[in-house]
This record gives C-alpha cells, sequence and structure tokens, in this order.
C-alpha cells in the first residue's frame, strides 16, 4: 500500500541533500569547534556558514543567530531570557493564548518561580490577535509579548506588522515563534518589526533537534543553557555540528525554493479544502480562509472523533494529524480550537493536513476519495451523529 | 581600583549575562578595530571582570582608564579602555 503523508508539521523527513551535507560531520568532520587547531578551527568556520544561511532565510545577520537544541528551546532562551534580563524594569509577560507549550509554560514558569504576571490573550474566530486588544493589555510593567506568526493547528497567520506596531510604540519588545512559517512564507524580521524569533530545523526539512533564534542587535538574554562560550556566551555545550550544518543548507534550500513552492502548496490545499468541503457534509473548516500557511488545511467533522478518523485513513495509508489529542482516558478538547469558539464536541472532529512538495495532487485525490466514505461510516456508528441526524444536536 | 565619571567611548561591547571569558574574548576583538587614542566601553555583569580587564591592559599595554557603576541597572558595571597601539 503507497503512503501518503500528509502531516509535515508534525515531522519532516530529513532532505538528502541535507543529509548528504550532515553525514561529514559525524565521521570526518568531527573536530570541536571550540579547539584551536585545524580540525576545530574548520568545523567552526563551517558553523559560521550555516548561521549566515539561517540569517539570510529570515533577513538578518548571522551574529544575531543563536542554535538552539529546538524550537522550543529558542522559545524558552526568548522568553525567560528577556524577561529575566528585564525584570529591573517590569514582570509582566503577554503570550496569545493559542502558543505552542514552549510559550505557554515559559510563561506559566515565569509566574510560578519569578514572581511575573502572565496575560494570555484571547484571539477572534479565525485566531488572530486583535492589535487594539494587545495594546490594552500593555501595562507599564510588560517587557515582553510573544504572539506567533502562524498556528500549527489551525493554519492561521497572524497580522503580526500591526501587532509589533503596537509593541514599538510602547517600547515594549516582541517576539514571535515562527517554525510554522520560516521557509513556508517570506520573512523578513526588520519589516516584520520583531525583536526575537523562532526557527526550528525539521520544520525546513531539515534534522530534528536543532533550532535558531533570531536576536535584534542589543537585547540581553539571561542564559538558559549554563555552559561554556558558545553561541557568544549566549548558550553554553558544544554545538550540534551535524544538526548545525543540515539546518543551514535546508534553509539555503528553503530560502531559493521558496516562491514556488509556497504557490504549489497553495494550489494542493486549496484543491484539498474545496474537496472536502464539497464531498463532505456537516464539517467546519477552521483558520482563516485567506491569511494562511500554504501547505495547510484543517476541518472539523460533525459527529466523529478526529483519533478515529486518523485510524480509518491510515489504514489506507494516509496520515494526516488532529488538533484533539487524547489525553489518558478522558477526551481533552484542543485549546486552540476551543480559542477560536469551536464547541468542545465538534473540535474532538478535528483533522489537520499539512503538505510538503512532496505531496502530489494525485494524493490529494486519494484523500478526497478515502476521506468521504471513512466520515460517512464513523458516524453510521456514531451515537452523537444520529442524535444531530434526528434533531437532537445543539 | 580605579573609578571614573561616565566617560565618553567611541565603541560599546555590551557583555552583560554572557558568561566568563566573554569579558576580555569580545573587547579583545573590538579594541582591534579602533584606532590609538579611542576608548572602548565595555558593560558587564561579572565581577571577576574588575580584577582581569585592569590586568589584561597591563598586560597589552593598553591604559585602562577607570571604571563605574552602572546606573541603569544594579550589580553591573562599565569598565574603560582606551587603546595605545
Amino acid at each position: 500500500m503507497k503512503t501518503i503523508y500528509m502531516d509535515h508539521a508534525g515531522a519532516t523527513p530529513v532532505r538528502p541533500e541535507v543529509l548528504s551535507a550532515m553525514l561529514p560531520y559525524f565521521t570526518e568532520q568531527f573536530g570541536n569547534p571550540s579547539a584551536v587547531y585545524d580540525l576545530g578551527s574548520a568545523v567552526k568556520d563551517a558553523i559560521e556558514e550555516q548561521r549566515a544561511k539561517v540569517a539570510a532565510l529570515v533577513g538578518a545577520e548571522a551574529k544575531n543567530i543563536i542554535f538552539t537544541s529546538s524550537g522550543a528551546e529558542a522559545n524558552n532562551l526568548a522568553i525567560k531570557g528577556v524577561c529575566l534580563a528585564l525584570q529591573h524594569k517590569g514582570r509582566h509577560v503577554i503570550v496569545s493564548g493559542i502558543e505552542h507549550h514552549s510559550v505557554l509554560n515559559a510563561a506559566r514558569y515565569l509566574e510560578k518561580f519569578h514572581d511575573f504576571e502572565a496575560t494570555f490573550l484571547p484571539v477572534d474566530r479565525y485566531g488572530q490577535v486583535d492589535p487594539e486588544r494587545l495594546a490594552k493589555a500593555l501595562t507599564p510593567a510588560t517587557v515582553l509579548v510573544s504572539i506567533q506568526h502562524a498556528s500549527n493547528e489551525i493554519g492561521t497567520v497572524q497580522r503580526l506588522t500591526e501587532l509589533t506596531a503596537v509593541c514599538r510604540q510602547a517600547g515594549v519588545l516582541f517576539h514571535t515563534d515562527a517554525i510554522a512559517t520560516a521557509g513556508v512564507i517570506p520573512i523578513d524580521v526588520k519589516a516584520l518589526g520583531v525583536d526575537l524569533l523562532t526557527i526550528n530545523g525539521p520544520a525546513l526539512a531539515g534534522p530534528k533537534g536543532i533550532g535558531a533564534l533570531y536576536f535584534r542587535r542589543g537585547i540581553r538574554l539571561v542564559p538558559q543553557i549554563h555552559g561554556g562560550i558558545q553561541e557568544d556566551g549566549r548558550r553554553g555545550g558544544t554545538e550540534n555540528v551535524p544538526g548545525i550544518i543540515g539546518m543551514g543548507r535546508a534553509a539555503e534550500l528553503a530560502r531559493h525554493e521558496l516562491p514556488e513552492r509556497a504557490a504549489y502548496l497553495q494550489k494542493l490545499r486549496d484543491r484539498l479544502i474545496t474537496g472536502v468541503l464539497t464531498e463532505v457534509p456537516e464539517v467546519v473548516f477552521t483558520g482563516h480562509p485567506e491569511q494562511r500557511l500554504p501547505g495547510h488545511a484543517s476541518f472539523c467533522f460533525e459527529g466523529i472523533e478526529g483519533e478515529a478518523l486518523l485510524f480509518m485513513l491510515s489504514r489506507q495509508g494516509i496520515y494526516a494529524n488532529t488538533g484533539s489529542a487524547c489525553a489518558s482516558k478522558a477526551l481533552k478538547t484542543s485549546p486552540v480550537l476551543c480559542a477560536i469558539g469551536i464547541r468542545p464536541d465538534l473540535a474532538q472532529g478535528s483533522l489537520v493536513f499539512t503538505f510538503s512538495t512532496t505531496n502530489t495532487e494525485a494524493e490529494v485525490s486519494a484523500v478526497l476519495r478515502e476521506l468521504p466514505p471513512a466520515v460517512a461510516k464513523l458516524r453510521s456508528f456514531s451515537p452523537v451523529w444520529r442524535k444531530r441526524a434526528a434533531g437532537g444536536a445543539a | 581600583m580605579k573609578f571614573v565619571e561616565q566617560c565618553p567611548a567611541d565603541a560599546s561591547a555590551d557583555l552583560i549575562y554572557r558568561v566568563c571569558p566573554m569579558h576580555l574574548l569580545e573587547p579583545m576583538e573590538l579594541i582591534k578595530d579602533l584606532q590609538p587614542g579611542q576608548v572602548l566601553e565595555i558593560l558587564t555583569d561579572y565581577d571577576g571582570a574588575l580584577e582581569d580587564i585592569p590586568a589584561w591592559c597591563a598586560k597589552h599595554g593598553q591604559e585602562f582608564v577607570g571604571l563605574c557603576e552602572d546606573e541603569a541597572q544594579e550589580g553591573c558595571y562599565k569598565l574603560y579602555i582606551r587603546k595605545l597601539h
């Protein structure tokens, strides 16, 4: 059975060009970048080349990029690093309510252990933060705002320039988690007006275990990994050299291919969205219809559970994801879907497709062939659906 | 310890929260770009810099102008080096 993989927000295979760039750094180029002899300094030079490539992807300078072990670590460094550095000025941080857990929990950590106040901003029905609401949430004690560039769960892209303008006027630093957008849509840190920005290696079809943080010149960060002078004394620990090489090569490829890639993904996305909304009754499209990621389609199906639908599709070789995670025996509602006003029972029927250029029109056709009968079959033995069909639904 | 009031500087190295020995490594690089007579300001929260930087100046023939507390942030210092050669 042929596999159709449409969960690229969850994990993406490393591109062959990326892997081949990495391989020598596991073996012959194994030197410690901090070593003064050639074997080390050559590796250090290679790291600096990759730093420039990652910087170029977001319109930054190489010296303003810090490599981390993941996007989650970069988010932690941005939020905890900046807030702790500025705590003498104020102890208030603002994040949106639909951020990744690495942002939400970093803010909660500051509340719990450092006497900060954290504000979790609500979003509208598309998942966007209202700039006026952000302006009203700012206080004289606010030192940082963190709002994602786009949501991996509902695909919505924030109107970031409007949000950063609010913060710039108030003199408050702005961080964005751009894991969903780096290499997917154009990013220029200066045009966006962000002070810090998170990028993740795997999201660029690079390896896992590598991420990066852009920080505007002059921003102080309290290190979150205490150690040596790696990353100019801002993040200790011997560098993940193969990971950095892979991320640099992936960033280089992503930058060159971005316009064509975005157009291709958008075509697949729009065909899938149109097809699902046409072929399947009682389905709700989630996220913004226009201001959304080019390779992202997300839905909530009435009367069924997304987990069950994932299972049915996986038996046909189709791999997607759901926004509602089954944690323990209790079905937990996705906080993101909850935040955009999706009813808890409807949120259970969430399904998310995220594409890459390895996906094809034929694969979208196959999904459109398999999905409607899978939904119909699950509904046929769903008491929730039967109740709804009998007119008993809310 | 040689104290000064705020001193006009031609370049500045912000090393606050950066680990030891960045308080030596970065100024060593930055001073290369200065002309003789120009002053480099070093911002640091590392107490060891108060001894290390004057000692580095003495060893490398540069002038340690002095230091002062950073009024903008408690526990931070400003140190000044004048490039002689």
